[in-house]
């Protein structure tokens, strides 16, 4: 059990290429923290950096309170787990577990090294096959292996290299749940490294969203949902992603590109003398004006629906628009960070599945301008951000992770406890 | 061969039929010939009309015996440890080429492809008098050490390209697991490597084991003579009478080896050992 601080971590490769722009955070004691970003941002550079697998050019990494900047991996004491799982091919099940074992020499009698290779097993399911070579394990067994080589030892920390890239959707989400119980119940700090921002909403304590090198925002998943500080952050988290609008402002009115919005004080604040702002709001927030029961405090408006795509809980609805010219090239430009085609400008709307807006109909949609935000054109910051909220949100997420840490481990206490007097007692019957 | 229709499954055959007589005529022929008795050599015939061991009896116990004995064991030792040091040597190098970035690993890998290019003939008479000069000249070292000019470069090649298929993650895995760089090598790619050691040491034995150009020019006597080169000094019962039988014994003697070491290690050579260690 560790905490893990990092002060300023820069890396620069040989050719001079920054990978890492002096990244500093600060994981705490049993804390899950997740680095996650688009490709190329730095995120597996700084997971490398952390385990000791690539040098740190400049700037101080702590572990448990120690520097170990100049350590070798060995000596750090933490467990990874590998994006193509690297299990030695040539070991059995139980002999790829028992390895870090085995390698502390004279440390771990045969008994303590069968012992605790077993309960690992046991954990992951593992058991039955303890025997097989990893060549003929499918991949979710592979990758419970792989997590098996991790937890066997007490290591400081777990850090994880996106080890659910390879598997298939199905199996991809029941070991999420299956990572998110063991770290809930073992409490061992993790870092974890996606690109995946489902993964990243759901699994960590608080998420570190970077972008080319540079930390732009950590906070709990809730936090980066609903107080992003700007539009990478913002156009990252969620799915389907936020929309972006140019937004227009003459006379007190905020024209969208398919609305007219009357400023309230909260906008009428936060747009202050600008022209021209882009608002982002959530797919999610974009309501069928037919099935509103309370229209009062919102803006209903006619659009042309293009495609809709029905899935059952929900559906989708896609409204092309014309950009403006002026923000069309900041919003190509987040378009392609965030790794997308840029093929199109148009807004996607999540309604209720008893909605009747079909392909090509011209729908009465509604939204809340309470949900929207607003975004500064030029600096891509975040205007209608809440400082407040976003500091009572990651306080109450903080509380809550602490209350469900201590709720699994009274459990597992429980449980643990349970086990050790049935073994004592069938001891003493063997006896 | 699941995805082939019949037609294409003959076609196969057919070709595999074709390439194997090309390939093993020449050896039936030689077996044929060690089998001959003097008078029947000039026959004209494939097959002897009356088969005889006189020659291999010749060679192995009888009057050629001092020749090709000696000869015999000088080239397993010379090839044996000629094929040690390359392998060992090579699977050094092989392995940080692969693995470390350091400046002139591209001169290096030249520099083993340009020395493998040089052709044999054009060194070899100076090699033998700076042999002559100190003293390596009729030894053993004066053919391990040419030897592995051969052995060396090609060993180097395909062991650096099968160092640089096992995935580097293993042995950061071991790193990370509590290794130190000795037994992350040992443990983790070693094992992995093995089948490309055992290939790569069966080529450079092959290599050394036929040649014939150093083997000659760098030998007087049987202190260090190879097979390849005491063949030509086999002479027949008379100075009327062609070695052809006996030459032909001893090269179907001295291929016996080579067939051993292929079925011996073809155990070890066991393809896709590295499956499984990264999603397939």
């Amino acid at each position: 059990m560790a905490s893990i601080v990092l002060k300023d971590i820069v890396k620069k490769y040989g050719d001079g290429f920054p990978a890492v722009k002096g990244v500093s955070l600060e994981i705490a004691d049993g804390e899950f923290m997740i680095l996650v970003g688009p490709s190329g941002c730095g995120k597996s550079t700084l997971l490398r950096m952390i385990v000791g697998l690539e040098d740190i050019t400049d700037g101080d990494l702590e572990i448990g309170g120690r520097r170990v900047n100049e350590k070798a991996p060995r000596d750090r004491n933490l467990a990874m787990v590998f994006q193509n799982y690297a299990l030695y091919p040539h070991l059995t099940v139980f002999e790829n577990i028992a390895f870090p074992l085995r390698l502390a020499k004279g440390t771990f009698s045969q008994d303590e090294v069968r012992r605790r290779v077993e309960a690992a097993a046991d954990t992951l399911e593992l058991r039955e096959h303890l025997d097989r070579k990893p060549a003929n394990l499918s991949g979710g067994q592979r990758q419970r292996v792989a997590m098996g080589r991790a937890i066997v030892r007490q290591a400081d920390a777990f850090l994880f290299d996106e080890p659910l890239s390879n598997l298939d959707a199905k199996l991809r989400g029941q070991m999420r749940t299956e990572i998110a119980r063991m770290q809930r119940r073992l409490g061992t700090t993790t870092v974890y490294v996606t690109h995946d921002q489902t993964e990243a909403m759901t699994l960590g304590d608080r998420v570190a969203v970077l972008r080319k090198g540079e930390l732009q925002q950590v906070a709990s998943p809730r936090g980066l949902y609903e107080q992003p500080v700007n539009l990478f952050v913002a156009g990252f988290i969620g799915s389907p992603p936020m929309n972006f609008v140019p937004g227009e402002v003459r006379d007190d009115v905020l024209h969208l590109p398919f609305a007219d919005v009357p400023l309230d004080d909260r906008l009428r604040s936060v747009v202050g003398d600008r022209r021209l702002v882009i608002v982002g709001f959530r797919p999610e927030h974009v309501e069928d004006a037919a099935l509103v029961e309370d229209g009062s405090r919102g803006v209903a408006f006619r659009a042309d629906i293009d495609v809709t795509e029905w899935l059952g809980s929900e559906l989708y609805a896609y409204i092309p628009f014309e950009t403006n010219p002026e923000v069309a090239k900041k919003l190509e430009e987040l378009d392609r960070e965030l790794d997308g085609e840029g093929l199109r400008s148009q807004v996607v709307a999540v309604l209720s599945s008893e909605s009747r807006v079909r392909d090509g109909d011209t729908a009465e949609l509604w939204i809340d301008p309470a949900r929207l935000l607003v975004f500064d054109p030029e600096s891509s910051e975040n205007l209608t951000r809440d400082e407040e909220a976003a500091r009572r949100i990651d306080a109450e997420t903080e509380e809550e992770r602490r209350a469900a840490l201590e709720r699994a481990q009274r459990r597992e206490a429980a449980s643990g406890g349970a086990e050790d007097r049935e073994r004592s007692a069938s001891a003493r019957g063997a006896a | 061969m699941s995805g082939l229709s019949t037609r294409q499954r003959v076609l196969w055959v057919a070709v595999a039929v074709l390439v194997l007589l090309y390939a093993l005529f020449p050896v039936a022929s030689i077996l044929a010939t060690s089998l001959k008795p003097a008078g029947e050599l000039q026959s004209g015939r494939f097959l002897p009309q009356n088969p005889t061991l006189g020659a291999y009896e010749q060679i192995l116990v009888g009057g050629a015996q001092d020749l090709f004995l000696s000869a015999l064991r000088n080239s397993i030792g010379i090839s044996l440890i000629a094929t040690a040091i390359a392998v060992i040597l090579a699977t050094l190098a092989a392995y940080a080429i692969a693995r470390l970035d350091f400046p002139g690993k591209r001169v290096v890998l030249t520099a083993a492809l340009g020395v493998s290019i040089f052709p044999v003939i054009s060194i070899v008479t100076p090699l033998f008098n700076l042999w002559r000069n100190i003293g390596l000249y009729d030894t053993w070292a004066g053919l391990i050490i040419p030897y592995l000019s051969l052995t060396l470069p090609i060993s180097i090649w395909t062991l650096s390209a099968f160092f640089r298929q096992i995935p580097w993650e293993l042995e950061q895995a071991a790193q990370v697991d509590g290794a130190t760089t000795w037994q992350a090598f040992r443990r983790a790619i070693v094992p992995l490597a093995a089948p490309g050691v055992f290939t790569t040491a069966l080529i450079a034995f092959f290599i050394a084991w036929n040649d014939f150009v150093y083997g000659i020019s760098l030998t007087s006597t049987e202190a260090a003579r190879p097979v390849p080169a005491a063949l030509a000094f086999f002479t027949g019962a008379s100075q009327f009478e062609e070695p052809t039988a006996f030459i032909s014994a001893a090269a179907v003697v001295v291929t016996i080896p080579v067939v051993v070491l292929v079925v011996l290690f073809q155990r070890q050579i066991v393809a896709g050992l590295t499956q499984g260690a990264v999603k397939g």
